[in-house]
């Protein structure tokens, strides 16, 4: 058995190096395929990611989703809502021709032209009121009311060359419609290459849908160019299999290894796991509407409207032992919405200690000695571990007698049954696009408001109108350090009242083998262009 | 001729009922938009996707679409690609048809002369040990198998490819694996993992069929003419032997196009069981309904095909039909 095991090892390390050889080749094994090449198609991680290979936005985001100059090299408010960007000279496309602000208007134009978009973009471009090209390297955009998010937004549009579509005159943009355009171009352009022009540091080579797709390396890029002539992605959904095609050296390097997987992977001498923060938070909602939620047993009024309980559900989750057993150290105990290092992570809000004592005293406190009963809602399929995090707090709940049933369904289920607000408690999570707090902030916490775009995805009717009031402030500072303060104190707000109980931050895996390495993302992205030979 | 539109008849009242199954069905589960949305969206354009959709209208009116839909070729269009379900499903047929070829090929190759061998000397010790492995290849679960050879052939060894389809050669606008020496390597472990189930199964149709046919008469009158033993069972055991087995292969076949679901996830094969999955993943109903009605079409072809070759090879079906 040894014999063989070494034996094993030798032929590995020797598929390895091997494969090491041909260092310009990269082989990714993806977790999810991307629906289209179409940069506007469809707003999902795997879409999004592919698309920054072959495209560019006028704002990037680094690895912390900071944002940095991209097509942009500069951005300024010139007022509460004109914003002026600076465009870089000398960027040219995949197919030569130059990069000018037409592009950036064509691109934003194309926006809410794309049939049947399942996750439209639009999201990101209503700010604007309009638009004007002084010349062809300065963008003047202008919205309705001071929005600070518009560099943000922008960093998710990606530019695509304006010669895709057709013209009947001068390029106008409009809110209602843009002018002069007669065609842009389909996603099937995209998905069959066509339409792949664009200035990232990849250029489209082949598509074949359910098997891979296939880049190579664009030697004429602005930035640091690639370390890969050629790069293959292969989406890999299933779990065992992607990690047995790393192992086989079929690919150099997944996404997403399966987290009960990582200490065999970590003890292998031929992979390299690479890790880091991300931008998801997992949580438990409670809903706190002012009747007795039918998931609710044993009360005649709602404990969770008292944020006393909350607090003391919050205490009573030993979030340590759930990220090390559980999680495999895969995330990090959560006192608020947002990760670390993120904009508008507030420092002073300390992570609620394991304390069953107090949370019972605090059940008490609130006129519940004895408990009650409650179930708490899951996917079992959507984030890491879900379900079983799910069973730990339930014990945990049922310890300081709040007798706890765990309901787990499968994510389609899980979705549908949480918009009926079918869950008293559910947990599930949180990935901030924007890359800072006001999205958390606005779309789990705030009170419900259509008309605002607030409270989306609060299904736990929760409102805290102070809160509310310094959130709103906040989305209409343009002052950067000033707009962190307020959404700092609005963070405060929502913990001191225990609004939601966060339970950890996801950390995401990557492995690869051992002569390659990559720099974590908070958006849990990957690129190849950051993938790098291993010093 | 009454018999073919009696037949036909049938069919169409299968396909009608299934269409109804499965359309109420898959409609029951979920919300698609909660699937396909990002979660950054806020309510104005979740509501503008679900009027996109066409998810606002009640379920009879999207069913009285389908069904129009359907009459007139159109299964739907996938919520996620934006292309027609049937496109998408027929694009990654040949993958899974190529497969599944390449498996019954290997079911038959091996099954028959090993099943022949053991239906002539069901008492010997090659007769038994043959039936006790094909015991194994109905027994061993399929994702469990397909791990083992990826991590035996392809981790361990490092033979063979563990994952995908590999080079492709287009013939005919179709894309081929077999055609190419990777992509032939790429074949193999899917192939043998997905026959193996089907190979026991014409293991034991081909040992009853042969324990059978020779005891019959027409074999005693044979040997008693003095035919020799290659020709007694090559020509007069075979022939009538291999009724049965066409029968169940035929049958079956739909099942390994249609079910070659779990092969194709373990293996990565991108294939029309690969998009099931991933269509079931996401909540892309069109897809799911156009899969499952091709598979209800697929099924009743093979069946109604089959009924005709019985009837072609067994004269007396042809008979009591027409009479």
């Amino acid at each position: 058995m040894r014999t063989a095991l070494i034996g094993t090892t030798a032929l590995m390390m020797g598929l390895l190096a091997a494969s090491a050889a041909n260092a310009a080749d990269l082989k990714i094994g993806l977790s999810a395929e991307p629906s289209a090449l179409d940069p506007h198609y469809h707003n999902l991680v795997p879409n999004n990611a592919m698309a920054k290979h072959a495209f560019n936005t006028l704002v990037e985001q680094d690895e912390n989703q900071r944002l940095e100059p991209g097509l942009a090299t500069s951005w300024k408010a010139l007022d509460d809502t004109t914003w002026e960007f600076k465009l870089r000279k000398g960027v040219k496309f995949s197919d030569g021709s130059p990069f000018t602000a037409k592009d950036v208007v064509f691109s934003i134009c194309r926006v809410p032209n794309v049939p049947n978009s399942p996750s439209a973009f639009t999201i990101y471009m209503k700010s604007i009121e309009s638009m004007e090209t002084p010349d062809d390297m300065t963008v003047v955009v202008k919205t309705a009311t001071p929005y600070p998010l518009l560099p943000t937004d922008l960093s998710t549009i990606q530019v695509i060359a304006a010669e895709t579509g057709t013209f009947s005159g001068p390029l106008v943009f409009k809110k209602s419609g843009c002018e002069g355009v007669t065609a842009y171009p389909s996603t099937e352009d995209f998905n069959s290459g066509k339409a792949m022009i664009g200035t990232g540091p990849f250029k489209f080579k082949e598509f074949v849908k359910g098997d891979r797709i296939v880049m190579t390396k664009n030697a004429d890029y602005w930035g640091d160019k690639a370390a890969w002539d050629t790069v293959t992605f292969k989406p890999i959904p299933s779990d065992g299999p992607r990690v047995a095609a790393l192992l086989a050296g079929d690919v150099d390097f997944i996404e997403n290894p399966p987290s009960q997987d990582l200490p065999r992977l970590k003890s292998d001498k031929n992979v390299r796991i690479v890790d880091g923060l991300s931008n998801r938070v997992i949580y438990v909602a409670l809903n706190s509407g002012p009747a007795v939620h039918p998931g609710l047993k044993g009360v005649d009024k709602n404990p969770l409207a008292d944020p006393k309980v909350r607090k003391a559900l919050s205490l009573a989750i030993d979030r340590k032992t759930i990220d090390a057993r559980i999680m495999n150290g895969q995330a990090e105990p959560a006192g608020q919405l947002i990760s670390p290092g993120l904009f508008g992570h507030n420092n002073d809000i300390k992570v609620d200690p394991y304390d069953p004592k107090k949370a019972k005293a605090l059940l008490a406190e609130a006129g519940f000695p004895n408990g009650f009963e409650i179930t708490l809602g899951s996917p079992n399929d959507r984030y890491m571990n879900d379900e079983k995090v799910t069973q730990a707090i339930a014990q945990y709940w049922t310890r300081i007698g709040v007798k706890t049933n765990v309901d787990a369904v499968t994510k389609s289920v899980f979705f549908s049954r949480r918009g009926k607000k079918e869950f008293a408690a559910y947990l599930a999570g949180w990935g901030a696009g924007t890359g800072e707090a006001s999205s958390p902030l606005k779309s789990l916490v705030a009170c419900r408001d259509k008309d605002k775009g607030f409270g989306t995805t609060n299904y736990a009717e929760y409102c805290n109108k102070q809160m509310d009031a310094t959130l709103t402030e906040a989305l209409a500072t343009i002052d950067d350090a000033k707009r962190e303060k307020l959404l700092q104190k609005a963070m405060a707000e929502v913990m001191a009242d225990t609004g939601m109980v966060p339970v950890h931050f996801e950390k995401t895996p990557w492995a690869m083998k051992k002569s390659i390495t990559y720099k974590a993302r908070v958006d849990q992205q990957t690129m190849a262009q950051d993938i790098r030979p291993a010093k | 001729m009454g018999y073919v539109i009696n037949r036909l008849l049938q069919a169409s009242l299968v396909i009608a009922a299934m269409a109804v199954l499965v359309f109420v069905g898959v409609y029951a589960i979920g919300n698609p938009v909660d699937m396909l949305i990002s979660p950054e969206a806020d309510q104005a354009e979740i509501e503008a996707t679900i009027i996109r959709m066409g998810l606002d209208k009640p379920l009879w009116q999207q069913f009285l679409t389908f069904v129009n839909g359907a009459l007139h070729g159109d299964l739907g269009t996938s919520f996620i690609y934006n292309e027609p379900a049937v496109r998408l499903i027929l694009d990654s047929f040949p993958a899974t048809l190529e497969l599944a070829l390449a498996a019954i090929l290997i079911a038959i190759v091996i099954g028959i002369p090993l099943g022949v061998i053991a239906g002539l000397k069901p008492n010997g010790v090659l007769g038994r040990s043959i039936m006790s492995v094909s015991i194994l290849g109905f027994s061993l679960p399929t994702f469990w198998v397909g791990m083992m050879f990826i991590m035996l052939f392809a981790v361990h060894l490092g033979w063979l490819p563990s994952t995908g389809r590999g080079e492709t050669v287009e013939v005919f606008g179709i894309k081929w694996s077999f055609l190419t020496g990777d992509g032939l390597a790429h074949l193999i472990l899917p192939a043998i993992n997905l026959a193996l189930f089907k190979t026991s199964l014409v293991i034991r149709l081909a040992r009853a069929g042969t324990r059978e046919v020779m005891m019959q008469d027409y074999i005693k009158f044979a040997r008693a003419k003095g035919l020799s033993e290659p020709r007694v069972i090559l020509v007069h055991m075979l022939k009538n032997m291999m009724i049965p087995v066409v029968t169940v292969l035929g049958l079956e076949f739909g099942s390994v196009v249609a079910f070659a679901v779990v092969t194709e996830t373990v293996f990565s094969w991108p294939g029309i069981g690969k998009l099931l999955i991933s269509s079931i993943v996401h909540l892309d109903r069109p897809v799911i309904v156009a899969y499952l009605m091709l598979t209800v079409m697929l099924f009743v072809t093979i069946n109604f095909l089959v009924d005709m070759i019985y009837a072609i090879l067994d004269p007396r079906v042809r008979r009591k039909e027409s009479a």
